[in-house]
């Protein structure tokens, strides 16, 4: 399989602070790349690199195509979504108008009509709430908002931040089969980075270890799942 | 009751005017949180610009489009050229640049035009409309065309993807470049839309004030107290806001304190609001931890 996304020497931080050293990882075509590593170990700054959000150094390449130069609003035209950190709901616009956001690049209005009912029928909680302002929606619906307005894009990678975060392990298991079926029948391509290790290698093809901002271990998530040091640093046996 | 009726109606029609002045600042501070202190000059600006067109004999109403047009541009490029490299600046730098522009244009506008005051052609009949002895034609056309100058930018922003992005780059800038949108552009429009709201409002205005270099001093300190009472972060509560204090100023100028003190009424409210609820009538209470 060829690579969608590679990285290669990644340096990037805030400011005068660097957040990332020399990191190297990437995501297959149809793949799903996992990123686990403890709080500051530099995850969510890995994500907001691979968009443009933060100062980089190094090569990012979209099939085989240097992004290092390009703004975030370009980065997204290539067809990579992210869902933030923080789930980055507009709290005072409604449902609707938020997924409708997720589309803004797109000039098919058809498509974006039928990926609306897609998303919808993925969480029928969303279309309860599509003139709600997005605020009022508890966690788990943000969520479920913000891989929604992601997926509107239509994209061919998908970066998650966290999907389980602060959420009840009900919805976690929901949001994780909805991200299998978005992978196998969409053709979406997911890196995905997260605390929840034991979920997120369930889920993965590929995986990588951060510590500090230094990849400390990678390769096939079954193999991580084995070694010795992850499991007993991330998965507590 | 007759004058009464008279100087609620001649209220309303400065008060769109302060209502539409309002809404431009609102705007612009939704997205920035800076008030744009130099609202008012250029408003003044645009209504010299339209002065000398109909004066080079250009019929008012292709005069008053064009004027329109081109202050949205000139909008445009100010963000890009004056407001874009000071973006990320203390709030006190952005201020100054604010009062800079302010002086600035005062200044142009002083040195081509001179500080005469000149007499500026209202589009509308002398006589009142209907011979009605409550309002007349230019303060019925004032409201009439401030109401759909609002109408419109609220279907905008309400009805089209483009006013959609506007609001999201406002209220979420890193969400809304995660979805493509072209934030900094947004905020160009958005000066771009404002200074178009203040050329409307100042070529209505110019045939009651007059034209000259500091005709909009007084009316973007009405302008500001509407902001503030209608809440400076909500725009319906800026318009609002606009229309009462306008009613307000002509009310309490008539039967209480005088028109040579009718100007205080804009001082007494920007006070009362920042004391008393400094949120405004529909704004929002900004809750920060420390």
């Amino acid at each position: 399989m060829a690579a969608l996304l590679e990285v290669l020497n990644l340096n990037a931080g805030y400011g005068a602070t660097s957040v990332l050293h020399q990191v190297n990882f990437a995501v297959e075509k149809g793949g799903i790349t996992a990123v686990l590593g403890a709080n500051g170990a530099g995850k969510t700054t890995l994500l907001r690199a691979v968009c443009g959000m933060v100062k980089r150094s190094g090569q990012v390449r979209l099939e085989g195509k240097d992004t290092l130069g390009m703004a975030t609003e370009d980065i997204v035209r290539l067809g990579v979504a992210q869902v933030p950190d923080g789930r980055g709901t507009f709290v005072d616009l409604t449902t609707e108008e938020n997924l409708r956001l997720g589309a803004y690049t797109r000039r098919d209005k058809a498509g974006v009509a039928q990926d609306m009912e897609r998303v919808f029928s993925y969480f029928p909680k969303l279309k309860e709430r599509r003139a709600q302002q997005a605020g009022t929606l508890s966690g788990g619906e943000q969520q479920m908002l913000a891989i929604s307005r992601a997926l509107m894009l239509r994209p061919q990678l998908l970066l998650l931040d966290e999907p389980s975060f602060g959420l009840a392990p009900l919805i976690v298991q929901e949001i994780f089969r909805i991200m299998r079926r978005i992978n196998q029948e969409d053709k979406v391509s997911l890196l995905l980075v997260e605390q929840n290790a034991k979920l997120a290698l369930e889920l993965a093809d590929q995986a990588y270890v951060l510590e500090t901002g230094r990849v400390v271990a990678s390769g096939p998530s079954s193999q991580i799942q084995q070694d010795e040091t992850v499991r007993r640093s991330y998965l507590g046996h | 009751m007759e004058a009464f009726l008279h100087q609620v109606f001649s209220g309303l029609a400065t008060g769109g005017i302060y209502a539409s002045l309002a809404l431009a600042m609102v705007m612009i501070y939704q997205s920035t949180h800076h008030i744009n202190f130099a609202q008012g000059e250029m408003a003044m600006f645009s209504t010299y610009l339209a002065w000398t067109m109909t004066q080079a004999g250009i019929p008012f109403w292709i005069a008053f489009v064009l004027t329109v047009a081109i202050s949205f541009v000139a909008g445009v490029v100010i963000e890009r050229v004056v407001i874009r490299p000071v973006e990320q600046a203390p709030v006190l730098s952005v201020v100054t640049v604010f009062i800079a522009l302010l002086v600035i244009l005062n200044s142009i506008a002083g040195w081509i035009y001179t500080y005469t005051i000149k007499s500026f052609p209202s589009p509308f009949p002398a006589e009142p409309p209907f011979g009605n002895k409550f309002i007349s034609s230019h303060e019925l056309g004032t409201i009439g065309i401030t109401l759909v100058v609002l109408v419109m930018l609220y279907a905008f922003f309400r009805f089209t993807p483009l006013g959609l992005a506007m609001r999201a780059a406002a209220q979420n800038p890193v969400s809304s470049r995660l979805v493509g949108i072209r934030v900094g552009w947004m905020l160009a429009l958005g000066w771009g839309l404002a200074a178009a709201i203040g050329a409307v409002a100042g070529i209505l205005v110019a045939p009651v004030i007059y034209l000259e270099p500091n005709m909009m001093a007084g009316v973007l300190l009405y302008a500001l107290a509407a902001a503030l009472l209608g809440g400076i972060d909500n725009p319906i509560g800026a318009v609002l806001g606009g229309f009462l204090v306008g009613v307000m100023e002509n009310l309490l100028g008539a039967y209480l304190i005088g028109t040579e003190l009718k100007l205080t009424v804009a001082l007494v409210i920007i006070i009362m609001v920042l004391v008393v609820k400094p949120s405004g009538f529909f704004g929002r209470v900004l809750v920060s931890r420390v």
